[in-house]
């Protein structure tokens, strides 16, 4: 391993600009002549538009456009799309209610877009949005998922509410599993709706060039192509070649930036109504009810188990609320990206999964770090932990005797592990949580009056996405491989183009460690170049755990071509047969000779071309390459939290927690550890602190950052982060991805920690210290009626 | 509905004299859009995240929480100006590198300044001291834990180096 080649804790190449306050995010961007745009938003969960007066807001000072949802339609601007394709089990296809980028007929929840004023300034134009008025007629909300099939149709082409009626596996060898089972688990589970809260909220800056007829967009994306694409070839917006999308300094996505918004399609058609920049910066508030949220699954769970606490199959029925209208990606989160999920790190002969998506008046819910993952881990390992505990059997124990022992292993739910030790990911867990000296601290915790428990989460995800014949055939729009190019300089520096993007992750770091080693170049000669559409060849985007496995496998390929038109170079230069090159630490040499030339050498050979004839061999030294995953990639590991809690109080510490991961080949181990601590973080907010709650009437009451909690730095343990390894083998660096490995597995350890400690598994998240104290008092009182 | 007022400000040790600031502008989006500093961050604009913290007379505050008006014959530090010279860091941003203290960054301004005034007051402080005085500042990606071993290791540097 050299200093800053593969496995070295590199110090990050992007932090330079970042703590000295020089970052480029897409607010720092002001253009030439910019206005600003400002939404006028509903207040309403469910209304009729009747009329909607501009002429007051139109007159005020600084104002210049206030326009509607109807003008939106007649310049027919398309609506947007969710792109994943889900048939029902009827065979039917989803129910895609049109989603216009500002409303012109009815609202479907609070923050739709109602009209937008275009303004000299931003006071300008909040104060005229404050003239604009609207008549309503508001109409009955449906706000909780569990009763939206029952309500009246929020879109008409979607009766009962409800999306699709989806399964997977096996219903009557479940059913036959559970009739012959010697015991079942049974569980009611709710996981709660999250905001995904990215530090930087969404900002929009469109442009228009009259000139070429060009227009720009800087956005707060995580995918700048597939945004180009989607507004292009679905919103109608503009040719793909006449829109370029630029996403420079991301300050954070979580999934929630990579979605195709309202806002920006606005700010694009706005630019070329009144020939002038248009910018728009969202403010907290609107993040709040205007970015897409995350889970929110309502779920009955069962396992079945045979002799010796054998598990012989799982049984999952979900309703999951996809909120007003159907957002990017939505559909594939609580199918495709969950109950392939449902046979975890377990040997489970037969799965079967059903999910209800619905519309209700809430916000629109979609992938938010991990993506049905965390959800789908939940409900197994809830599900595995109440199953021992039931049965009398150490959980640890239990999921030893289960887990699958050999690979590859086909699961009843498409996915095929290719590799794993989930055994060694949880014995080293179980050693660094000094497990084996629980019952000591937990007395001691008893002598001081409080309550101390233990929870595991054997975690599995399939990360990467994907192979795009798999994923086509399961209905998604595009395909997921990636792309890369590397482009060689004369003086033997290099940039590396990469479809991936970075928002936080730290690729100008990690991608430029590959080339270094592969190249034997210093770090620094390395530049990475990403989230331009006028740059960067066509690329899928940053989510999913994807950039290593994915992204990195693309310039892994493009490398391998770079090396090959180097080889050639180098043989003319050493009038030698090509076949007899060796590269070797950054030398071209030939084999069985002392006779060899630099790497400097030969870049500047491969660009004057001195020593080769344009019929022989093409001048230059730069190739591309589009790398297609073979499978899936899966992450697993096991996190063990400790809790100790106040039984007065209902207060929750984590006073431990151990996290052991696979993430097979590690580029930086500081980074990947940073990875760890950031989604365990979130992970440890959703169970304990976090939850977007609805008022009956669909207003979200906890719309700020004084109602919704977010971990701060005294909420959160120090972690305990290892890891173990065994490739992926699907892959030529052997990467699973780290990315979201913590928001998947610390929601169902933190759950299984407090059941653990209380002694009753009647909690739901967020487990808040009310929530915990009434379940302490209601085991109680139900154990004195025992 | 809007009127203006002249303000002069000390920023990074630079004087601005004679600016013409709309009353309701904020002192963050003074900063940001009158003077081209960016690199003070909003994250919520009501005073909860700590991404806009600035040094006010060399205390923590909210740009976003202050108006341009009351900065008016203030010293104020941001981001851009806390490093002591073009080629030097301070240790805070050292460390912040060092000990994988940000990831996306955006929340990593409110974190340096705030950190600057506490190690001032508290140069020897424990872990649980660190966390509570970055508990006004959220930050989504790191979970804190680099954030919090970087400002322990920045106070060694700076006790070992005054």
């Amino acid at each position: 391993m050299s200093a800053t080649g593969i496995g070295a804790a590199v110090r990050r190449k992007e932090d330079l600009r970042f703590i000295t306050g020089k970052g480029q995010y897409t607010d720092d961007i002001s253009r030439p002549g910019e206005t600003r745009a400002v939404f006028l938003r509903s207040p309403h969960a469910h209304a009729k538009i009747k009329r909607v007066d501009t002429k007051a807001a139109a007159a005020m000072p600084g104002v210049i456009a206030v326009l509607t949802g109807a003008d939106l339609a007649q310049d027919k601007i398309g609506n947007l799309i969710c792109g994943w394709m889900i048939h029902s089990k009827d065979g039917s296809p989803m129910k895609m209610a049109p989603h216009p980028a500002i409303a012109a007929n009815k609202v479907c929840c609070v923050g739709d877009q109602v009209a937008v004023v275009i303004a000299e300034t931003l006071a300008e134009g909040k104060d005229a949005a404050e003239k604009i008025k609207v008549d309503y007629e508001v109409l009955p909300a449906v706000v909780d998922a569990a009763k939206a099939q029952s309500a009246p149709a929020i879109h008409e082409s979607a009766p009962k509410n409800t999306i699709y009626q989806w399964h997977l596996g096996d219903a009557k060898a479940v059913d036959a599993a559970i009739k012959s089972a010697k015991h079942v688990t049974r569980l009611d589970i709710v996981n709660n709706r999250l905001v995904p809260n990215a530090m930087e909220p969404r900002v929009a800056i469109a442009e228009y060039d009259s000139g070429t007829d060009n227009l720009t967009l800087w956005n707060t994306t995580q995918n700048p192509h597939v945004a180009r694409l989607v507004i292009s070839a679905f919103v109608g917006m503009a040719p793909e070649h006449k829109l370029r999308v630029i996403a420079p300094d991301v300050g954070g996505g979580f999934g929630s930036k990579i979605f195709i918004y309202p806002e920006e399609v606005v700010c694009l058609w706005a630019a070329r109504l009144v020939g002038r920049p248009v910018k728009w910066t969202s403010d907290r508030s609107e993040a709040f009810v205007a970015d897409a949220h995350g889970r929110d699954h309502i779920t009955h769970a069962e396992m079945a188990f045979g002799e010796g606490g054998k598990i012989t199959a799982i049984k999952v029925k979900t309703i999951a609320n996809l909120g007003a209208y159907m957002s990017t990606f939505s559909s594939s989160v609580p199918t495709y990206l969950y109950a392939t999920l449902l046979s975890g790190q377990y040997d489970i002969p037969a799965i079967y999964c059903e999910v209800d998506a619905v519309y209700t008046n809430t916000a629109p819910v979609d992938a938010y770090r991990g993506a049905g993952r965390p959800e789908a881990t939940f409900v197994v390992e809830r599900l595995v932990e109440v199953g021992a505990r039931e049965e009398g059997m150490d959980p640890a124990e239990l999921r030893r005797k289960n887990f699958i022992k050999t690979f590859p292993h086909q699961t009843p739910v498409i996915m095929n592990y290719d590799a794993g030790d989930y055994g060694a990911s949880l014995k080293k867990a179980l050693d660094l949580a000094d497990v084996k000296g629980f019952d000591k601290r937990k007395r001691e915790s008893e002598r001081a009056g409080k309550l101390r428990g233990l929870g595991y989460s054997s975690y599995i995800e399939a990360c990467g996405i994907a192979p795009s014949q798999a994923v086509g055939s399961l209905g998604c729009g595009v395909g997921l491989w990636e792309s890369a190019e590397v482009r060689v300089n004369p003086t033997g520096s290099v940039e590396v183009l990469t479809g991936s993007h970075s928002h936080g992750q730290g690729h100008e770091t990690t991608f430029a460690q590959l080339v270094s080693e592969r190249l034997s170049i210093p770090i620094e000669n390395v530049s990475v170049v990403h989230g331009d559409t006028d740059k960067v060849q066509f690329g899928m985007g940053t989510y999913g755990s994807r950039s290593g496995a994915v992204g990195m496998s693309a310039v892994v390929k493009a490398l391998d071509k770079v090396e090959a038109k180097a080889k050639k170079v180098a043989a003319y230069m050493m009038e030698a047969a090509e076949g007899d090159i060796v590269f070797k630490d950054g030398k071209f040499t030939v084999a069985g000779t002392d006779k060899s030339v630099a790497w400097g050498d030969v870049t500047l050979n491969a660009y004057i071309a001195h020593k080769f004839a344009g019929s022989q061999l093409e001048p230059g030294l730069k190739e591309g390459a589009f790398y297609d995953p073979t499978n899936f990639t899966f992450p697993a590991g096991c996190h063990i939290c400790e809790v100790e809690i106040d039984p007065e109080t209902g207060n929750t510490e984590i006073v431990g927690w151990t996290a052991v991961d696979d993430f097979g080949t590690v580029v930086n181990p500081m980074i990947v550890e940073g990875q760890v601590h950031g989604g365990v973080a979130q992970g440890i907010g959703q169970a304990l602190l976090e939850s977007a709650i609805y008022n009956a009437e669909g207003q979200l009451v906890s719309g700020s950052f004084m109602d919704y909690t977010m971990p701060r730095a005294e909420n959160l343990p120090s972690l305990k982060v290892d890891t173990t390894m065994t490739k992926c083998p699907s892959n030529p660096l052997g990467i699973k991805g780290c990315g979201e490995a913590g928001a998947i597995a610390a929601p169902a350890a933190v759950v299984n920690a407090i059941t653990d400690a209380i002694g009753s598994e009647d909690l739901a998240m967020p487990a808040t210290p009310p929530a915990v104290w009434a379940a302490i008092r209601k085991a109680a009182k139900m154990q004195k009626a025992a | 509905m809007s009127s203006k007022r002249t303000i002069a400000v000390t920023v990074n040790g630079t004087r601005y004299e004679r600016k013409d600031v709309e009353v309701r502008l904020t002192l963050a989006d003074f900063l940001r859009h009158e003077l081209g500093l960016t690199g003070t961050h909003l994250g919520c604009e009501h005073g909860v995240c700590g991404a806009c913290t600035i040094l006010l007379d060399g205390k923590s505050a909210r740009s976003c929480l202050l108006l341009a008006v009351q900065a008016d014959g203030h010293k104020i530090l941001t981001i851009e100006g806390i490093a002591p010279s073009a080629d030097k860091m301070h240790p805070l941003q050292e460390a912040f590198r060092d000990n994988h203290g940000l990831q996306c960054g955006f929340c990593t301004p409110g974190m340096l300044t705030t950190l600057i005034e506490f190690l001032r007051d508290n140069p020897d402080p424990t872990e649980q001291e660190v966390r509570i005085a970055i508990s006004g500042n959220l930050c989504r990606c790191t979970g804190y834990q680099g954030i919090v071993a970087a400002a322990l290791d920045a106070a060694k540097r700076m006790r070992a180096a005054p």
